[in-house]
């Protein structure tokens, strides 16, 4: 198997309004793909429909061959494809650690006590967090509530990992930690599909574009060549800049 | 040592609470039923509620049933197998119920179980008016009080027990996530319909059975008093005065203020309705949280100040 994402002519409407239109692209495993695209052009729509969040209009997602698309998040999520979300979300009534065992109990490996007390430590300490584990999950800063959301998502042991604006929000200095936390988490051999503006990121982590606009893919290349494109600059910049 | 002081202490309440009615008068059994009752009604509508935060108003609607089904079936069936019978029924109609509502979140879930126990209630008195010919049946069981309350007091046993469980179960883990944010239960896994079906009945049986086992106390009963809302309020107000999310959280509440509307009925009985509405808004107002939610936030934000009274420490 060459590719472990395949979406075929995937197409989401909301009544008259065709967010995402008949887009097709694939991920082959160990990549990071980056997916792009001016505000609205239904780069986030594409990732609920990969997880469930959303069901497609029509179109195909597989994941490793097997069709994805259809089922619930739930069941997805134990296919292998975990997330974050463009705003992030805690579970505010739990403490730290207990938003990591929680998917640690549900995910693939359902672990539980002990062994999930560990491990969710584990997990923390990989997104540098692991001294926050007994807080609440309400007293975090802005960018530890996203390294625990990402601690969650990597507690699902994804095959697939899917970041929606995961470094959004973030100043300089969090954005490099966090651009080095994603590298770290490449290094162990995870694909990472991932929705992402800030173009230094992107040149930092993606090998990878796919660039939406309104709906329709208008590129997929190699990173540097994809962001050079005329039909991609005049979509972010306008005519003038192409 | 403290790890065994729990189940001790619980050991210990439970075999005094049993000795109770061999000493105390028919008016002590009598509050004991009434309390009991409560607590377990409490309790079970945490066991539920608490965490996923559906805040359900058809307790008496399950509790209701269960006197029913012991009113139409006393006579014809020996007692065990009625009670059997009344959590069946129970479960049945929890499982219908939680099928087609338990999609509905917020507001459209409080309106829908409160009109659920509207239904049942005006159903069943359609059916007697019009089939049976008489609103009203009479209970004739050989049940004493002392065997009510002890009834009440191994399903009160129960309930602690299965909400305890729950609480370090997988199971808690996943009602808290879902009262949390349905978004990211699902995203961690969770089966949510399965999951909140499957309390939602072990709750409902319980209430039916409240209702089943407190049925022979009344001799008489018709749709107006076995399916009164101001159960349902009163077990909701109860579970929430002592912290739903809670596990002692529902006892808490349920014995202060089962004492307290007693003695209002009998000291107020003409103004009882106005000072329970009056007390209603004040829990409420006062302690949107809880008693012991309350007491902790309290008792830490107190701590924190004698933290800061200390001189500073470099960090």
């Amino acid at each position: 198997m060459s590719e472990l994402l395949k979406i075929e002519e995937l197409t989401k409407r909301f009544g008259g309004l065709t967010a995402v239109n008949s887009v097709s692209f694939s991920v082959a495993p160990g990549e990071v793909v980056g997916l792009l695209g001016p505000n609205g052009s239904g780069k986030t729509t594409v990732l609920n429909m990969i997880s469930g969040h959303l069901p497609a209009t029509s179109g195909r997602i597989a994941l490793g061959g097997q069709t994805i698309s259809g089922l619930a998040p739930n069941q997805i999520v134990l296919k292998g494809v975990s997330r974050t979300f463009q705003l992030v979300r805690g579970l505010p009534s739990l403490t730290v650690g207990e938003n990591v065992v929680a998917a640690l109990a549900f995910g693939r490996r359902k672990l539980w006590g002990k062994a999930a007390q560990a491990e969710a430590l584990q997990r923390l300490d990989e997104v540098g967090l692991a001294h926050r584990a007994d807080q609440s999950a309400q007293e975090l800063t802005y960018i530890d509530q996203k390294r625990m959301e990402l601690a969650r998502a990597l507690a699902l042991e994804p095959e697939l990992l899917l970041l929606d604006e995961w470094l959004a929000g973030l100043n300089p200095t969090e954005m490099a930690t966090g651009i080095e936390l994603i590298r770290s988490i490449q290094r162990r051999g995870a694909t990472i599909l991932m929705v992402e503006h800030m173009m230094d990121a992107i040149r930092a982590l993606c090998s990878r574009c796919v660039v939406m606009n309104a709906g329709r893919k208008i590129a997929d290349g190699p990173t540097a060549a994809t962001l050079a494109d005329r039909e991609v600059v005049t979509a972010y910049l306008g005519e003038a800049y192409a | 040592m403290t790890r065994f002081l729990p189940p001790i202490l619980f050991l210990a309440a439970v075999i005094g609470l049993t000795c109770i009615p061999l000493f105390a008068d028919s008016y002590g059994v009598t509050l004991g039923i009434g309390m009991l009752g409560y607590v377990t009604l409490a309790s079970a509508w945490a066991l539920f509620s608490g965490p996923t935060r559906y805040v359900s108003l058809a307790t008496v609607a399950f509790f209701g049933i269960g006197a029913y089904t012991v009113a139409v079936l006393s006579e014809s069936m020996p007692y065990p197998l009625v009670l059997v019978t009344a959590g069946a029924v129970g479960l049945g109609v929890a499982i219908v119920v939680g099928l087609s509502t338990l999609r509905l979140a917020g507001v459209y879930f409080v309106i829908f179980t409160f009109g659920l126990a509207e239904l049942i209630r005006q159903l069943v008195t359609w059916y007697e008016v019009n089939m049976t010919g008489t609103l009203g049946r009479y209970i004739f069981l050989p049940v004493t009080p002392e065997g009510i309350y002890w009834q009440l007091l191994a399903l009160a046993t129960a309930t602690f027990i299965i909400s305890w469980w729950v609480g370090r179960s997988r199971v808690g883990m996943a009602l808290k996530v879902i009262g949390d944010d349905e978004v990211v239960a699902a995203h961690c896994g969770i089966n949510i319909a399965r999951m909140k079906l499957a309390l939602f009945a072990v709750s409902s049986v319980i209430i039916t059975l409240v209702g089943a086992i407190q049925a022979p106390r009344w001799t008489y009963v018709e749709p107006t008093i076995a399916f009164n809302p101001t159960i349902s309020f009163l077990t909701l107000i109860m579970a929430l005065l002592g912290g739903a999310h809670r596990l002692t959280g529902p006892l808490l509440g349920a014995v202060p203020l089962f004492l307290l509307f007693e003695w209002l009925s009998a000291h107020f009985p003409n103004h009882y309705s106005i000072i329970l509405g009056l007390v209603f808004i004040a829990i409420v107002f006062v302690l949107p949280r809880g008693v012991l939610a309350f007491v902790e936030e309290n008792w830490k934000r107190w701590r924190r100040r004698e933290i800061k009274k200390l001189p500073a420490v470099a960090e």
